[in-house]
């Protein structure tokens, strides 16, 4: 049975890339406890424009946890208390009456704040069209069944490709590293023999421009595995060190 | 106006063959020299543009989201369908093609339909060379699983996230050509018009959502991959930034709209909350496969389900439709859901759901099976409702998920607007009335991999394209009525906001437009819808200005273009007296409550014509022919 909450959320509010932000207190009333996180920050917006305020910027749009765009910090934590679940599918029955939640962006060089708890990942693209992907043009691909693949590098390559690129490693990341992130994509292809021509080239290119764009190096704090949504595994890390190194060796 | 499909004459099986023939190509050398605009990165429009760059054409790609890759094509859980009887349980293409016919309720065009099932195989191969994980049987070869309104299993997956797995390879593609330098990758852009020059598309206005700059692309064609219309009824399991703009704005530019009432309304949906709902959650048509429905036979029964016997549980699909069962199509399931749920036999705290049981599937397959080929959508029920669907039955109810009316196009997909053409969803073509679980990925892929590359030559080649840039006057005059409508739309400064209008918006079309419809309501719908519209205008607040990211401010752009179809949809339902597919006529039906078409009389496309403001759409109808495929009373009993 639902229930109503009281609370007082702390939420970090930002005019322009390069205003100084700050966080705001609001204090909410009769908070229904089947409402999601997001859907109680509506509830927020909705009186805020009533009051002539601008309301809270935040990117959501799927809300079923799969196509990445939210991604908030609640109480410190990259989508919040809840393991394996992002922001969007975060219920407010996992607070307390008189709780106060704190709200922030992500925070890292290489994701500037657009706006509120709004963010630029475009960096993530730049890092995918460095060689994230197996070069074959339409309509070359030979018959989905004339390369059998084991199953079980068929579920790991899947466990990899999981990854919603919703960037809450590098928001958990003491170095805002986008390691993980990263390497999901490259083992995936590991894997898969599809992507055995280009792996040297694919790891060397997309490691070069996540240094580009002013991630962090990645010193195994296990942050990211902590915080991700879809549980992605840092011996995906392990993967593409490996990778990595034998690139570089020949 | 006299609508052309421009079908190829011929046997059924050899009209693509020969089209792509008889299609101009254009020389590898001249392909560097068109530009085309493409509009929305979801499986319609990442493919596209990645196959015409990969072909050598400069594209320029659009998104509303902030990367290509979180289009809402991602969201889709279960499979995409293809011919490739790799079970030897009798598929082939004809098969594929005729069962698609028939889950449309012969509302469809046979000659597209056969196409995209020609082409579905072609995907699969596509998809498993950019390295989509696709799921796989022991010996390494793919696997497949059923899906609704067929008795073949044709369905390839990726878990319950293949729509995430077939837009990340078309995504990866996409980048492939942002890497070469051949697609100009534009994110956190709104095309909120078409620009039409000498009566061709040849480019576009859109919103820079992050400066709210107005940006314009020129081009030699126009290509719209922007998805369906399912937030007309403001809950829906749409992503909340879908919307009907950029084809409305085409709309109204002068390219038909057809078949605006065919939506269709999902039957496994975890069920509304609360007012405080902003979205609906699908469960996927997958979980019919080995989930069986049931209500109480009870009305009214206030037991929990565990303590209701077998012999007093109604598995009313299994018993209405022996042959078919729990994998009846989507508009039977949904039909038969709500009937049970006025009978009074509805479950849950509102009534107004059913049960979708797995206690059988884990005692036969045991609970580590059913976890691995279930698994992430068992947690995400569980996350929504906090209830543990291993051990209670789920909860669903229908909610609208597709709409398979849009823009009209011919067989090139080419919209009545030279040079616009539309992809995927955000067109009508394939799905007639109802379509089938696994066919909107296979219809998005096919559109974009296989069937723009060879059509978007022949119209550039056997068009005069003038040159047009961005200072041509049609773009100027464009700009302008764009940044008038913004301005007025932030000039109201009135009492009620976006959401406020859009849920109310959305319980007329629920309640009149829904799962089923009378002309009563109808003309009560056609009555309320403008009342709202004007008060909208009148009476709408927003926050902020135009030069910054302003989410209520897109949020009221597309709201007030919904609040022009949604009237577009109640009349469309209207004018079409007859039951077919999803569109169903509480006049019209069989004596066993099933969808009675009427194919003397309606037995067309209805195409709608913008007139102007304040006067009633203009109805053009292209008569389908069907001379391969026999009408019959769609039956799965």
């Amino acid at each position: 049975m639902s229930k109503k909450l009281n609370l007082l959320l702390k939420v970090w509010r930002q005019e322009d890339t390069d205003i100084p932000g700050r966080l705001v207190d609001y204090p909410l009333e009769g908070i229904s406890s089947d409402m999601s996180f997001l859907e109680m920050l509506d509830v927020l917006n909705e009186r805020l424009i009533k009051e002539g305020q601008n309301p809270i910027e935040f990117d959501s749009d799927c809300r079923e946890g799969i196509c990445g765009t939210c991604g908030l910090v609640i109480n410190g934590v990259a989508h919040g208390p809840l393991q394996a679940t992002t922001v969007c599918q975060l219920h407010m029955r996992h607070f307390g009456d008189g709780e106060t939640i704190v709200i922030e962006p992500w925070r890292a060089k290489a994701f500037p704040v657009v706006r509120d708890l709004v963010v630029d990942r475009g960096a993530f693209d730049r890092i995918i069209a460095a060689g994230g992907f197996i070069s074959v043009n339409t309509g070359s691909a030979p018959d989905g069944n004339a390369i059998p693949i084991p199953k079980e590098k068929a579920d790991n390559a899947m466990d990899a490709a999981s990854c919603i690129g919703c960037g809450a490693c590098v928001a958990a990341c003491p170095n805002a590293s986008a390691a993980l992130f990263v390497s999901a994509k490259i083992s995936q292809f590991t894997f898969l023999p599809q992507g055995h021509p280009e792996r040297k080239t694919r790891v060397r290119r997309m490691a070069a421009q996540m240094d580009r764009e002013l991630f962090g190096s990645c010193s195994n704090h296990a942050e990211c595995e902590a915080v991700c949504p879809k549980e992605i595994s840092i011996a995906n890390i392990a993967v593409m060190r490996r990778e990595y190194l034998k690139a570089l060796l020949g | 106006m006299k609508l052309d499909s421009k079908v190829p004459a011929g046997p059924l099986e050899s009209k693509w063959e020969r089209h792509k023939f008889e299609t101009r190509l254009v020389n590898p050398a001249n392909k560097r020299k068109h530009t085309i605009v493409v509009v929305g990165t979801g499986l319609a429009g990442a493919s596209a543009a990645a196959s015409m760059a990969e072909l050598g054409y400069r594209v320029i790609t659009l998104c509303i989201q902030d990367s290509p890759r979180r289009a809402h094509s991602i969201s889709a859980q279960g499979g995409i369908n293809a011919a490739k009887n790799y079970q030897n349980d009798g598929d082939s293409v004809y098969r594929l093609f005729y069962d698609t016919i028939k889950g449309g309720d012969y509302r469809s065009r046979e000659a597209n339909v056969y196409r995209l099932a020609e082409v579905s195989n072609n995907i699969i191969d596509q998809c498993v060379a950019q390295g989509v994980p696709f799921a796989r049987e022991y010996g390494g070869y793919l696997s497949n699983r059923s899906f609704g309104g067929a008795q073949v299993s044709r369905t390839f997956y990726a878990r319950g996230q293949t729509g995430q797995q077939l837009l990340l390879g078309a995504y990866t593609a996409l980048m492939r050509q942002v890497d070469t330098g051949n697609v100009t990758l534009l994110p956190r852009r709104e095309m909120l018009d078409l620009v039409v020059a000498d009566g061709k598309a040849r480019g576009i206005v859109a919103h820079n959502l992050l400066t709210g700059e107005l940006e314009s692309y020129a081009g030699d064609a126009v290509v719209l991959c922007t998805g369906g219309y399912g937030n007309a009824y403001y809950l829906s399991t749409n992503a909340i930034n879908s919307n009907v703009t950029a084809a409305w704005r085409c709309h109204k530019r002068g390219a038909l709209f057809a078949n605006p009432c065919f939506t269709q309304i999902h039957p496994t949906c975890v069920p509304v909350s609360g007012d405080h709902q902003s979205k609906l959650t699908l469960m996927s048509e997958s979980l019919r496969n080995d989930g069986r429905v049931w209500v109480p036979k009870q009305a009214g029964d206030p037991r929990p389900a565990h303590e209701i016997p077998e012999s007093e549980r109604d598995y009313y699909l299994e018993r209405r439709y022996p042959s078919f069962g729990n994998l009846v199509p989507r508009d039977v399931a949904s039909r038969a859901a709500k009937k049970v749920c006025d009978e009074g036999r509805g479950v849950g705290e509102t009534g107004l759901a059913v049960f979708l049981d797995f206690a059988d599937a884990i005692e036969r397959l045991g609970l580590e099976d059913v976890r691995d080929k279930y698994g992430n959508l068992f947690d995400m029920y569980n996350r929504i409702t906090g209830e543990d669907p291993y051990r209670t039955p789920m909860r669903i109810f229908p909610a609208v998920h597709y709409t398979m009316g849009g823009l009209w196009v011919d067989y090139n997909l080419m919209s009545t607007i030279p040079g616009l053409h539309v992809l995927g969803e955000a067109n009508f073509s394939d799905h007639g009335a109802n379509r089938l679980g696994a066919s909107a990925l296979m219809q998005g892929l096919a559109d974009g991999y296989f069937v723009i590359p060879y059509t978007i030559g022949d119209y550039l080649v056997g068009t005069p394209l003038p040159e047009v840039n961005t200072d041509h006057e049609s773009f100027q005059e464009t700009r302008q009525a764009v940044q008038e409508r913004l301005d007025k739309l932030l000039s109201i400064r009135g009492s009620r906001t976006p959401k406020e209008f859009h849920r109310e918006l959305g319980r007329i079309l629920w309640d009149e437009v829904g799962m089923s419809r009378n002309a009563q309501g109808l003309q009560r719908a056609m009555e309320e819808i403008p009342r709202l519209r004007e008060e909208f205008w009148q009476d709408l607040q927003l926050p902020g200005s135009h030069d910054m990211l302003n989410k209520n401010l897109e949020f009221a752009g597309r709201l007030a273009d919904f609040l022009e179809l949604g009237e577009l949809m109640a009349r469309d339902a209207l004018q079409r007296d007859e039951s077919c597919g999803g569109h169903f006529r509480e006049e019209h039906r069989t004596p066993e409550g099933e969808a009675k078409r009427n194919d003397d009389e309606f037995c067309y496309v209805s195409a709608w014509e913008y007139a102007g403001p304040d006067r009633a759409h203009l109805l053009h109808k292209e008569q389908l022919e069907f001379e391969f495929v026999e009408l019959k009373q769609r039956s799965y009993k």
